[in-house]
């Protein structure tokens, strides 16, 4: 079973979790990956986030992301939440859950999803600050990220 | 016509979320995207050849040497920071 999911409300990470495992005695092991909203950016304080998409596209290249996993790996199932909107400081923004018979599968494809998610699903995060807000900066990193999974192929 | 949309950054400093273009005349995203430098001012700014604009055309990130055609939904924004 796999869902992609992209809401304004909060959601709670334990219970995707609980609903990606649910009934199926043939998951060995459950990888997440929870992206949280931080207090502090590039040395200044934070107090909320906005996060916008691009609807319709959002939800096909995170599809596209979670079959290109699927066929790369033998998963039992996955799960993408993502949040959009206006969140504050320990507020959960993306859940990435993958499920599969044993850990290294699982470990990978959770990985390569969230680092394909950073660089190809549109979202744009934009800070409030006592400066005033500013939208988030690509980091580099992030491509760099990316681009390792392509050498594996 | 193709729908042109600006998402986040680039929406705020055009001021503007989506606008329609004429098909006519254009061959590719390259051409979209001098015809969006041809308004001038902050338009030329935004899509000056030296900043980094990501693109898709049906919702498919793609480049600039992509052929466009009538009815096409073309969109243009910074690179993305989400997760």
């Amino acid at each position: 079973m796999n869902e992609i999911r992209i809401q304004s409300e909060p959601f709670d990470p334990n219970i995707e979790v609980d609903i990606l495992r649910a009934g199926n005695p043939a998951i060995g092991g459950v990888v997440s990956f929870i992206g949280l909203m931080r207090d502090i950016n590039e040395g200044e304080t934070v107090s909320t986030m906005t996060l916008e998409h691009y609807p319709g596209m959002t939800e096909k290249s995170l599809q596209t992301i979670v079959d290109e996993a699927n066929q790369r790996w033998d998963l039992l199932g996955s799960r993408v939440v993502h949040r959009v909107g206006e969140m504050k400081p320990t507020d959960p923004i993306v859940l990435v859950a993958v499920a599969s018979t044993h850990r290294g599968e699982a470990f990978q494809a959770c990985e390569f999803i969230i680092d394909f998610l950073k660089t190809r699903a549109p979202f744009w995060k934009k800070e409030s600050t006592p400066e005033g807000s500013r939208w988030v900066d690509a980091r580099h990193s992030d491509d760099e990220a990316e681009a390792r999974w392509k050498l594996k192929t | 016509m193709i729908k042109v949309l600006f998402f986040a950054s680039l929406r705020e400093r055009l001021d503007e979320a989506s606008l329609e273009m004429e098909a006519e005349g254009l061959a590719d995203l390259e051409a979209v995207l001098m015809r969006l430098r041809e308004r001038g001012g902050i338009w030329a700014d935004v899509f000056a050849a030296d900043q980094t604009v990501m693109m898709a055309l049906n919702q498919e990130m793609t480049g600039t040497d992509t052929p466009v055609q009538d009815g096409d939904e073309v969109a243009f924004f910074p690179p993305v920071t989400g997760g």
